[in-house]
């Protein structure tokens, strides 16, 4: 799950984390109010769950109150596009208003799961402000790391050598061990899957803080952190994945034309690839899971043809314990109760095929049906009008 | 012969009492596998369906001569129940529950090192040698004892290659679903070296998926010492990077982790890489008559 810049700004410094002073805005007015109360130089900030967003314009300085809220007229409600939005872009709804500061240096800290090591790391360097991806590309001797191992945490010794790779003197090495020991215990006490404070600036005075916080947890965690999972922004999701989740199935929006209903994340990336093969493009990814109730499959079908890109939709499922009658009876309930009228090319093997094919047959709809999987591709790819 | 598991195996079911451990334990003992007893805590001493039920798997053991455990239970209790079957020393773990937090496998594996036990999974359709036994909730009736080893981070896409080597008649010596986690028990490495081994085992379908980096450090494993025919699959080819696709592990991140560059590091070592997972059966067909 991922949430707001100003909240994970929030849990840092619940765990120490230095951040700058600043507060989070629906308004232009209460925009104003806040660099008011701040004073001087602020900076004005667009809320999304993407990066890149200074070059979108989605974050500006204001030298007084009056054009931090000018500027928040002009930015709340826009379509920010960024690298990591897509064309579409994110809508701004919230903005995060916080002083300005005289930055000495920017330096680049993140914290995420290595897992060839089965281990947390944590990687720092001097070339701060980047794009990491890029700093790891074209100047890797940039990059310094140290691996966590889980049952000591991140020690003294490993926060230090790094502290001087990234070429710290004085008392701003002391703060900076502190600083990486703060964020590794907030990454282990709130399941975090992602941290990153890009830039964590040294301030003219010597100080250290996190500028940017980017965080992602792992949401098979949770169950153990109520207080996280209500940072869950809905409006940066999808409705229809929203919508799926609620039904226990896993939907991903992609630009296709083609539905895809299927068991299993493998089996539902494997039904991509070979939609690609036949030359189509799938619409979305639809796992409805292992054992798939009526139900579920109703909804799923729902789900599928209220995307009005769908022109058509592949059911590709291999019944081990979810039975394919069951799947036959649950599709055919849909499409009759839905008033489904795309075609449908249903694909399926596994148990009680043939009694869930002949009920497909005898049930007079729009079903084809195939036995293999690239002939079903073809044919739905042929049925949602080719490329 | 088989890998891991085979007739002389005595399971134990943590999570027996639960709608699935119940339902599995009963499929798995039509099978044939010798289930010798249950864990749940809280309910030692009671009988459920015939199987002896303990608090703790050290009780279970000592009483049963447990030597694997099959494990079902919710995700919070799941790092613990994993690390209580090895604790208890059992050779095999194979631990089927989804969704166990990522800092939980963490301590799970650093907990497992250098002691002997092997974990399959987590979140994975378990294991079966066919016509011995099975550990898990792979289908039995799609398998047939053969010739080709079968291990994948995808469930489904488990029983598609099962499905389509017991169609052409080769059948499996054992199929191994290793779960879609960032953080798994039993690696690539791990089965492909159990197969090596196997007199049996005349080929191995693998079947990998975006993220991490486990397909590339079987390349390099095949490279090195793997002397059989092997068949890949690698699954989201088409993913958008940066999405996590259905699995926890299954996410191009930082453009790295790509199908593309599995695909490539298999191929360049001798592995026949097929781009459809329709083309499964076929490939091992030709595999194993060119080798």
């Amino acid at each position: 799950m991922k949430i707001h810049e100003y909240q994970g700004k929030a849990i840092l410094a619940r765990h120490g984390v230095p951040v700058p002073r600043g507060e989070m805005a629906h308004t232009p007015s209460e925009v104003g109010a806040i660099a008011r109360r701040l004073g001087g130089t602020v900076v004005v900030k667009a809320q999304i769950h993407a990066g890149g967003r200074g070059k979108g314009g989605g974050v500006k300085l204001a030298k007084t109150a009056d054009e931090a809220e000018q500027i928040a007229t002009q930015m709340i409600g826009m379509r920010l596009v960024t690298h990591q939005t897509g064309p579409e872009g994110r809508i701004v709804k919230r903005i995060l208003v916080e002083e300005g500061l005289q930055i000495a240096r920017e330096l680049y800290l993140g914290l995420v799961i290595d897992r060839a090591a089965e281990r947390p790391v944590l990687m720092v360097s001097p070339a701060g402000g980047m794009e990491i991806e890029k700093v790891a590309a074209e100047t890797p001797h940039l990059i310094f790391k140290a691996h966590i191992d889980p049952a000591t945490g991140l020690l003294p010794f490993q926060a230090r050598s790094l502290a001087f790779s990234l070429g710290l003197e004085g008392p701003a090495v002391g703060k900076a061990v502190k600083v990486m020991a703060q964020i590794a215990e907030t990454f282990s006490a709130t399941d975090a899957s992602l941290i990153e404070i890009n830039p964590l600036i040294v301030t003219a005075t010597g100080d250290l803080l996190a500028l940017d916080a980017k965080m992602t947890f792992d949401d098979n965690a949770l169950f153990r952190h109520p207080d996280i999972k209500e940072l869950r922004d809905f409006d940066e999701e999808d409705p229809l994945e929203i919508d799926a989740s609620k039904y226990s199935l896993n939907y991903i929006r992609l630009d296709g034309n083609i539905g895809c209903m299927v068991n299993g994340a493998g089996l539902a990336m494997a039904t991509m690839d070979i939609i690609k093969l036949a030359g189509g493009e799938p619409a979305n990814f639809l796992d409805v899971g292992g054992g798939a109730t009526a139900e579920q499959i109703k909804n799923a079908v729902r789900i599928l043809t209220s995307d009005r890109n769908v022109q058509a939709v592949f059911v590709n499922i291999f019944g081990g314990i979810l039975r394919c009658d069951i799947l036959a009876e649950g599709l055919v309930a849909a499409v009759k109760e839905l008033h489904v009228t795309l075609p449908i090319v249903i694909r399926m093997e596994g148990t009680n095929v043939e009694t869930g094919k002949q009920m497909l047959r005898d049930s007079g709809l729009n079903f084809t049906t195939a036995d293999a999987m690239d002939q079903a591709a073809a044919t739905v790819v042929k049925l949602a009008g080719g490329r | 012969m088989a890998v891991l598991l085979d007739t002389s195996t005595r399971l134990l079911v943590q999570g027996l009492t639960g709608r699935e451990g119940t339902f599995h334990a009963k499929a798995a003992a039509a099978y044939g596998t010798t289930i010798v007893g249950g864990v749940t805590p809280g309910k030692g001493g009671t009988i459920h369906e015939g199987w002896p039920i303990f608090n703790t798997v050290h009780q279970a053991v000592a009483e049963t001569g447990a030597n694997a455990s099959l494990i079902f239970v919710p995700p919070p209790a799941g790092a613990d129940t994993v690390m209580e079957a090895v604790d208890a020393g059992l050779a095999l773990v194979v631990c089927i529950t989804e969704g166990i937090p990522t800092l939980d496998m963490m301590r799970v594996v650093t907990f497992m090192r250098g002691k002997p036990s092997r974990l399959i999974g987590p979140i994975c359709p378990g294991l079966i040698s066919p016509g011995k036994a099975k550990a898990g909730i792979i289908p039995g009736h799609i398998c047939k004892e053969g010739c080709v080893g079968i291990v994948s981070r995808s469930g489904t896409l488990t029983y598609e290659a099962i499905q389509q080597t017991t169609q052409l008649g080769y059948g499996q010596t054992t199929c191994i679903g290793i779960g879609g986690d960032p953080i798994i028990g039993t690696t690539f490495v791990d089965a492909l070296r159990l197969f090596n081994a196997d007199p049996e085992t005349e080929a191995v379908v693998m079947i990998g998926e975006i993220g991490g980096t486990a397909e590339e450090e079987a390349a390099d494993f095949i490279k090195r010492e793997f002397r059989k025919p092997v068949v890949s699959f690698i699954a989201g080819q088409t993913a958008p990077p940066g999405r996590r696709m259905g699995h926890a592990g299954a996410i191009i991140a930082g453009g790295k982790g790509t199908a593309a560059e599995k695909m490539a590091a298999l191929s360049a070592v001798g592995v026949h890489v097929v781009k459809s997972p329709a083309e499964i059966g076929a490939a091992v067909r030709v595999a194993l008559r060119s080798s």
